[in-house]
């Protein structure tokens, strides 16, 4: 089925390009702004399998990437884990947590499961600020043994790279699997009107909690993996609730409910973030930007660069899904 | 032989509202079963509380061998009992095919995607919207949009449809066919339990009609008996003359 699809196709092109174009020349600065991309990526295409697909905002996503994080930084530093296990542990143990809040917050709808997530997203960050095996608020850092057994920082921090290029690749096929299965099906009818979904024989209870610790797996092992790179973390970076913000953003900007839609508002994002940040004039206007840019989306382009793409080309609709 | 659905002193209240009250009834297999009542009489919270849309506060139902009681809607639909809106509740920005292909997806027989597919196609051959496949939901005309709720809840592949209020709002062509498709729905062996406002068709195409008002049940029995009831022609008909007219036009 999915080799049929030829956004299973684009996926692999955008993935192949990522890891071959900094290769050449061993190029590390494109490397850092592509794993920029890579992690806007993974953050706006998991959110869209809640806001896009299933139609409950989560203002809290950044929360996943940031417990993983926190997990895959505290078991390679402290308990000597493999970055790789680690990584996958932690995308673990917060796709069981997910799943716990999940069946507490999700019997809310609309606006308040909104704000239920903003309640976890600062419930998680003031836990963590009082939790002392993680270093309270001033966190934690690696130690660069950790890097020795991949052959030092330099290598350590290239296949770091490749790994969260693969967790971009699996984000996006995720998406797309989810998109074209009888789970995702069940999802769109959610979204459209979950009573009806409900009369018609989806099991509403459970489709919800497990979308919302599916779009938490893969997140929190890319923050695994990020802050493993970054090489310290603290509750004021991990659990940034603008980056949370942004996230919508992205998914807003691209078109949600789309899986190419999420990775191009994610790209089209950073992109216009990098050049507001080095721009000498507007660097303060960032989220100025952003906020003005959401409301120009909402307002005159609710299905966003994907949607207007449809328009004006329909026969997209099937290619780009 | 024992009845498709048993329902035994079924109440349902609302704070201090009592919407249905200690009523009893059967529906056999095979049966086209009327619910008619004034407006407010209790119908659709009934049809509520036999889908598991609402619990019932007392009284208990029986359907096809299990104990519908307490089960949730989701649950229901599986055992084989599936329903319409009386007000239409399309998936809007799906199309019609989607629409009726998560009918058979999450029906009785849980299908997978690719077999849903194929009962979706077949079912809206059934219900004369091959056409309009692949529309949105949301653009369908009313009647449409009728005709989808029924669409998806034959895709269930039910034993048992309950139909709320399916021909209010369509005109009276709309309304032939959609009388039409009643009775070819019957004719599968899909037993059929209505709630329909409109007396000359709900007379010509219920086996026996069962009356509520204000909660309880008024009378129950074949279409020309209840529509002779005194009571019945006090509380709704208003007509005492109502059966000669609707049954002389069969």
């Amino acid at each position: 089925m999915m080799l049929k699809r030829p956004s299973f196709w684009l996926i692999l092109i955008l993935s192949a390009l990522f890891i071959y174009l900094p290769l050449h020349g061993q190029n590390v600065p494109l490397r850092e702004d592509l794993v920029l991309v890579a992690i806007a990526i993974i953050l706006s295409s998991n959110l869209n399998l809640m806001i896009g697909y299933t139609g409950y905002v989560n203002f809290g996503h950044i929360v996943f990437y940031g417990l993983g994080g926190y997990i895959g930084l505290y078991l390679t530093t402290v308990r000597g884990w493999n970055l790789v296990v680690a990584a996958l542990a932690a995308g673990v143990a917060v796709g069981f947590l997910a799943l716990l809040f999940g069946l507490g917050i999700l019997r809310l709808r609309g606006a308040y499961f909104a704000l239920a997530t903003i309640g976890v997203l600062e419930a998680v960050q003031a836990f963590v600020i009082n939790f002392d095996p993680w270093g309270r608020s001033t966190g934690m850092f690696l130690s660069f043994t950790s890097y020795q057994s991949w052959g030092g920082a330099m290598r350590a921090l290239w296949i770091d790279y490749y790994l969260i290029i693969g967790i971009m690749a699996l984000s996006m096929i995720l998406s797309l699997g989810i998109k074209i299965s009888k789970f995702g099906l069940g999802l769109f009818a959610i979204r459209e009107n979950e009573d009806a979904a409900a009369v018609l024989g989806v099991n509403t209870t459970v489709y919800k909690a497990i979308v919302y610790s599916v779009s938490a797996f893969l997140p929190a092992v890319a923050g695994a993996l990020m802050f493993f790179k970054n090489g310290t973390i603290d509750p004021f970076i991990a659990f940034e609730f603008m980056l949370s913000l942004e996230g919508i953003v992205m998914l807003m900007l691209g078109g949600q409910g789309s899986v190419i839609g999420a990775a191009l508002g994610a790209g089209m994002y950073e992109w216009l973030r990098s050049f507001l940040l080095t721009s000498p004039k507007l660097s303060d206007f960032q989220l100025v930007i952003a906020g003005g840019l959401l409301l120009i989306v909402i307002l005159f382009a609710p299905g966003g660069l994907i949607g207007w793409v449809y328009r004006l080309v329909p026969k997209s609709r099937g290619v780009l899904e | 032989m024992t009845p498709l659905l048993e329902v035994k002193n079924v109440s349902k209240r609302f704070g201090g509202l009592l919407a249905v009250s200690d009523v009893s009834f059967t529906l056999n297999q095979g049966e086209i079963l009327g619910l008619i009542g004034p407006n407010g009489a209790g119908k659709t919270t009934l049809f509520n509380v036999v889908n598991g849309v609402y619990k019932s506060d007392g009284g208990s139902i029986r359907f096809d061998g299990h104990n519908l009681s307490g089960e949730s809607p989701h649950r229901v639909v599986h055992l084989g009992l599936a329903r319409t809106h009386q007000i239409v509740q399309p998936l809007n920005e799906m199309t019609v095919r989607d629409n009726v292909t998560v009918g058979a997806c999450f029906g009785r027989e849980y299908l997978g995607l690719n077999a849903a597919h194929e009962v979706a196609y077949e079912v809206l051959e059934q219900v004369g919207m091959a056409g309009r496949a692949n529309m949105l939901a949301r653009s369908l005309t009313i009647a449409g949009k009728k005709r989808l709720e029924v669409a998806r809840a034959l895709a269930a592949k039910p034993k048992l449809l309950l139909l709320d209020e399916v021909l209010a709002g369509l005109n009276p062509t709309e309304i032939t066919q959609m009388i039409e498709l009643v009775r070819s729905i019957r004719e599968r062996g899909v037993s059929v339990f209505m709630i329909e406002h409109l007396m000359q068709a709900v007379m010509n195409l219920s086996d026996r009609i069962v009356v509520l008002n204000f909660g309880q049940k008024l009378a129950e029995g074949r279409p020309e008996e209840v529509a002779r009831d005194p009571q019945v022609i006090e509380a709704y008909l208003g007509d005492p003359n109502i059966a000669e007219k609707l049954t002389e036009k069969n």
